[in-house]
């Protein structure tokens, strides 16, 4: 055999070994779509909050259902988005959506992720808002950390940020809704815009 | 050269057979349809190439049934895995060559 075709079978071997174990038809621009929906929803939630809130948020008071229902929204949103986007580039890439890469991405990425929305759940309903916004950026930083063994790696890096700007939002909790803007909303339009610009270009 | 071209393996001289094994090493086991989509292979072609495989004992079949469809699937052995890594590493020392 000839070097050429000792390569093709190491390109061969690397790109099945890739297709098998990872979902890659996430698209960037699901991120950036995200990070806008939180933008928007955060805005929504300080107006919210100006009119009603007068900067304390109490369990069970209109403001805090409110924002529940801001948050599952913006969460609803992105997730729809995610998926409809996922399915057209899947058809493109000839991969289908269901196959057991992206079964496992799911399975890595919600772990965390539920393990997190349980905890903070149960410290809201005993009353412990303060951290919320930390958590929340860590247990979706590690969700992120985890599924990025299973697509595109360099999610990690995002996966990363987030985490760091929980923990930093930990020592600042007052400034929880600013970490959450940041986190949620400019650092998935930046990184969705960094993944989208690299699908092109490749 | 003559030891590297020894750790080249006959078995694996075939881009479905190459695909089957990639496939194995990095996930646990693989059923009949996952390696079919994957390889773009017809169903007698990728049995005859798994047959192959089997024999050799570097792949092992699990044959079961999910509610009443028959399904097969596949895990690499322990010596396929270990023939496998030495099949790629001969295959990198020739290329640096």
């Amino acid at each position: 055999m000839s070097t050429e075709e000792y390569l093709k079978d190491i390109t061969e071997i690397k790109d099945m070994m890739n297709k098998s174990s990872r979902f890659f038809s996430l698209s960037g621009l699901s991120g950036i779509m995200a990070g806008i929906y939180a933008l928007i929803g955060a805005a929504v939630a300080y107006y919210l909050d100006s009119i009603i809130g007068r900067g304390y948020l109490i369990l069970n008071s209109k403001l805090f259902n409110y924002i529940l229902i801001d948050l599952v929204i913006i969460a609803l949103l992105s997730i729809i988005t995610a998926i409809i986007l996922s399915i057209r580039k899947a058809k493109k890439n000839n991969e289908t959506l269901w196959n057991s890469a992206s079964k496992r991405l799911l399975t890595a990425f919600l772990i965390p992720l539920v393990t997190g929305g349980i905890y903070i759940i149960i410290k809201i309903s005993s009353h412990h808002y303060g951290l919320t916004g930390s958590l929340m950026l860590i247990f979706y930083g590690l969700a992120l950390v985890n599924a990025s063994k299973y697509t595109i790696g360099n999610v990690k890096y995002l996966g990363y940020i987030e985490i760091v700007l929980g923990l930093i939002c930990a020592v600042y909790p007052g400034y929880g809704f600013w970490f959450w803007v940041l986190g949620f909303g400019i650092m998935h339009i930046i990184y969705g815009s960094l993944i989208y610009f690299n699908e092109k270009s490749s | 050269m003559k030891n590297i071209i020894g750790n080249i393996n006959k078995a694996f001289d075939h881009r479905i057979r190459l695909g089957i094994m990639s496939i194995l090493m990095v996930n646990e086991h693989a059923d009949f349809k996952m390696l079919k989509e994957l390889l773009g292979a017809t169903d007698g072609n990728l049995a005859s190439h798994t047959k192959a495989l089997e024999k050799e004992e570097y792949i092992m079949v699990e044959k079961s049934f999910i509610g009443r469809k028959p399904n097969t699937k596949y895990s690499a052995t322990k010596k396929g895995r270990e023939a496998f890594k030495k099949h790629v590493e001969a295959i990198e020392k020739l290329l640096k060559q």
